[in-house]
């Protein structure tokens, strides 16, 4: 039987509903679906593609599973390698990472196998039909914190606790997640989806122990004393960059990170919320991440009645997955390129100082870019055309321009050492300058994405063992 | 879930209450503060540290009913819980090499200044405590303030107990009496904060203000209590939950704070009314 060139599409909402509500956006496979597209995987000797995944699941294995109807089967091999199996088949840019290596892709110029969206439907399988079914494993009597619930900190709490560990997780907000729940949005990523696989750590032994800022609440050093053998810090990226521009401090002005978590972490888009939110209006979103994709859907999805993306370079160099982009675009965010705010304008009534409008967003001042020489990055530099200043009529402006590391470990941990930037330094292994310490994710390598700090926090847990075993 | 342990009426529109929150009561240092949420929807609020029993593993905190959250919180009695309450945050106010220090408190904010106050008392400061409150009725913490001061002055603003006038009044006399402070340590409304500052400007005494924006984690992430510092001819934005809360008060952009402090002041209103509402129902 000859092998379908094309990759089956993925049933989604449409464009002009899901514009308005903050239901996924992509509906997942039917089980006909997921077989057909299970049957286009060559199952290749050399698997090209697990090289591709950062946490290397037996890709091949899981589709011949998926092949024979094995949902269940499917799901097992996943979670071998990956703790948090729906939430990576959702948000992982596959494009760049397994399926860039499908043989279907580089051999026959097809489209490759749709991995993402096979693990996904096996992971959602096994959600929605095998409650409370992870097995417990013996305990090896080791103790292991990990500091912060997000994407490293879970899939690090997961490989050793089902290696025997008792692992602690210490989170500083009242949800564990971390950027899968206050950051990455509903119609995304459904926050009951990263509750369940949290659920499914739980079930696994591993104790979650929300407001604990580590830094503060307790210090590294007192995990130790309190019997702790190893820890490992995955807190994430850190305090919001700002642009440096006059205005920034006008109300109607968020970082990317504020914005989401009002949305997201707080449900401020909720008909009835508890925690305001800028809605509706005109909206400038500053970034070409997918952070600045998902500040800009939501606040279409808030009501804006325009919303804008302001990137500095163009669409080639616009860092956003693909698909993320192309889904901004269908459901009408306009996307202004080469431009680069240079003032946030505010209301200011001379006559009256007490205007209740003082102080809030009317517009913004941009120039316009072109393309000089590449810079360090290899990305070609932007330039100001002189002269061509424009203002566009904004009434909020969410700054997604990336996130400085936060000081709190650092400034209370000595001898854990940080590169110029704020990063942890750490080993191939994670391994941080102190003991027993390791790291990994965003608190190391600054803002990047939630599989390659699932990575890290993979690599960290097997050193992590082997440290303890060597010990012991 | 976080026990109140203890609740206690100090005035009609502020409540101290006694958390049961072992490992923050263990940390928490004066000028640091917590998040909490009241229930499972809640928003999260910071609020000051009003005192600690670490043997007890009880923190105090001291708020006034301002909004909805507020309201909430002041109907949970002794025996009930918080949903959340994390901490402590922000740096401890700073004391070393301060010998005499002037504490300024306006209102509610004299439940973070009496802490700071007992602080220097403990370290053997001379303290001078200043505090300000509308009227007689709102008057909170009398005795806790003499207790820990060399000399306490309370005002009114309508002059129905102790001196008429603002706090800025008996501050300005004390200066150019000649009195000399190592610094200057006012917690209070923004707008008090700024003309204590303007007050001690030409006498070159250091003042320290204590900031306390909108915040939602508390921990650095979301930017929201982002302040200007004007320092050296430079607009500097730090963030009061890491940075602060505590800044110095010369270089602190107090109009601004001003004007960020009411960005969601129709949505605080309608969503306190509404509070009231469901209380009065009930």
């Amino acid at each position: 039987m000859a092998v379908n060139p094309k990759k089956h599409e993925m049933p989604a909402q449409k464009a002009e509903v899901r514009a308005h509500n903050f239901e996924e956006v992509a509906l997942g496979y039917s089980p006909e679906i997921a077989l057909e597209e299970a049957a286009r995987c060559l199952n290749c000797k050399n698997s090209p593609c697990v090289e591709g995944c950062p946490v290397n699941i037996r890709i091949p294995d899981f589709i011949a599973r998926m092949k024979e109807g094995d949902w269940e089967g499917a799901y097992q091999i996943i979670s071998r390698s990956s703790s948090l199996p729906a939430v990576c088949g959702r948000v992982c840019p596959q494009e760049t990472q397994c399926e860039s290596h499908c043989t279907l892709l580089t051999r026959a110029k097809m489209d490759p196998v749709g991995i993402g969206r096979l693990e996904r439907f096996a992971a959602d399988w096994h959600n929605d039909h095998a409650e409370g079914s992870a097995v417990k494993p013996e305990p090896n009597g080791h103790r292991v914190a990990v500091v912060g619930a997000g994407p490293s900190g879970l899939t690090c709490a997961g490989d050793l606790a089902k290696k025997g560990y008792k692992v602690t997780v210490y989170e500083a907000l009242h949800t564990a997640g971390g950027v899968l729940v206050y950051g990455i949005p509903e119609f995304r990523l459904p926050k009951r989806i990263v509750a369940r696989e949290v659920d499914t750590l739980k079930e696994l032994g591993v104790d979650v122990e929300t407001n604990v800022i580590i830094g503060k609440t307790l210090t590294i050093d007192e995990l130790f004393e309190a019997g702790f053998e190893a820890v490992f810090i995955g807190t994430g990226a850190g305090l919001p960059n700002f642009m440096n521009i006059p205005g920034e401090a006008l109300k109607g002005v968020y970082s990317a990170n504020e914005f989401l978590t009002r949305s997201n972490l707080m449900k401020a888009y909720r008909e009835d919320p508890v925690t305001p939110i800028m809605k509706g209006g005109y909206v400038a979103v500053v970034g070409g991440g997918n952070v600045a994709m998902d500040a800009a859907r939501t606040a279409l999805r808030l009501g804006a009645e325009k919303v804008y993306i302001i990137y500095r370079r163009s669409m080639e160099e616009l860092p956003a997955r693909r698909e993320e982009v192309e889904h901004a675009e269908e459901e009408g965010i306009e996307f202004h390129l080469l431009c680069n705010p240079t003032e946030i304008l505010g209301f200011e009534n001379p006559e009256n100082p007490r205007d209740p409008r003082n102080g809030f967003v009317t517009g913004i001042r941009c120039v316009r870019m072109e393309l000089g020489e590449p810079d360090a990055s290899g990305r070609r530099r932007p330039v100001v055309i002189p002269g061509s200043e424009f203002e566009l009529h904004v009434d909020t402006v969410v700054m997604a321009i990336g996130t400085s590391p936060n000081p709190l470990i650092k400034n209370t941990t000595e001898g854990l050492e940080v590169n110029r930037r704020g990063g942890i330094i750490v080993t191939e292994e994670g391994l941080t300058s102190r003991a027993n310490v390791y790291a990994g994710g965003d608190a190391v390598t600054g803002a990047a994405t939630v599989i390659s700090a699932m990575g890290a926090g993979k690599v960290a847990a097997k050193a992590i063992d082997e440290q303890l075993r060597r010990q012991s | 879930m976080y026990p109140i342990i203890r609740k206690k009426i100090l005035n009609p529109t502020v409540t101290q209450m006694e958390i049961e929150a072992p490992l923050v009561a263990r940390k928490a240092r004066p000028g640091q503060f917590i998040i909490l949420r009241v229930d499972e929807e809640g928003e999260r609020i910071p609020l000051t540290v009003a005192g600690t029993d670490p043997a007890e593993g009880t923190v105090k905190v001291i708020f006034q009913v301002v909004g909805a959250t507020t309201e909430k919180l002041n109907h949970l009695e002794a025996g009930q819980a918080l949903q959340d309450f994390a901490g402590p945050l922000g740096t401890a106010t700073e004391t070393e090499g301060i010998r005499k220090v002037c504490i300024v408190g306006g209102g509610v904010g004299c439940a973070i200044a009496m802490p700071v106050a007992q602080e220097f008392r403990r370290l053997g400061a001379q303290v001078t405590s200043i505090i300000g409150f509308r009227n007689k009725d709102l008057l909170i913490l009398e005795d806790e303030f003499r207790a820990c001061s060399d000399e306490l002055i309370v005002m009114t603003d309508d002059g129905s107990y102790g001196r008429h006038g603002n706090v800025t009044v008996p501050l300005k006399e004390k200066l150019e009496a000649g009195e000399k402070f190592d610094r200057i340590i006012t917690i209070g409304p923004l707008i008090m904060m700024k003309f204590v500052t303007l007050t001690a400007k030409p006498f070159g005494v250091p003042v320290t203000v204590s900031m306390n924006p909108i915040m939602i984690d508390g921990t650095g992430m979301c930017g929201g209590c982002r302040v200007t510092l004007n320092r050296n001819g430079e607009r500097v934005t730090r963030f009061a939950c890491v940075d602060g809360p505590d800044f110095d008060g010369y270089e602190i952009d107090f109009d601004e704070a001003m004007s960020r402090g009411r960005m969601y002041a129709d949505f605080e209103r309608r969503a306190y009314e509404a509070a009231c509402n469901l209380f009065r129902g009930a």
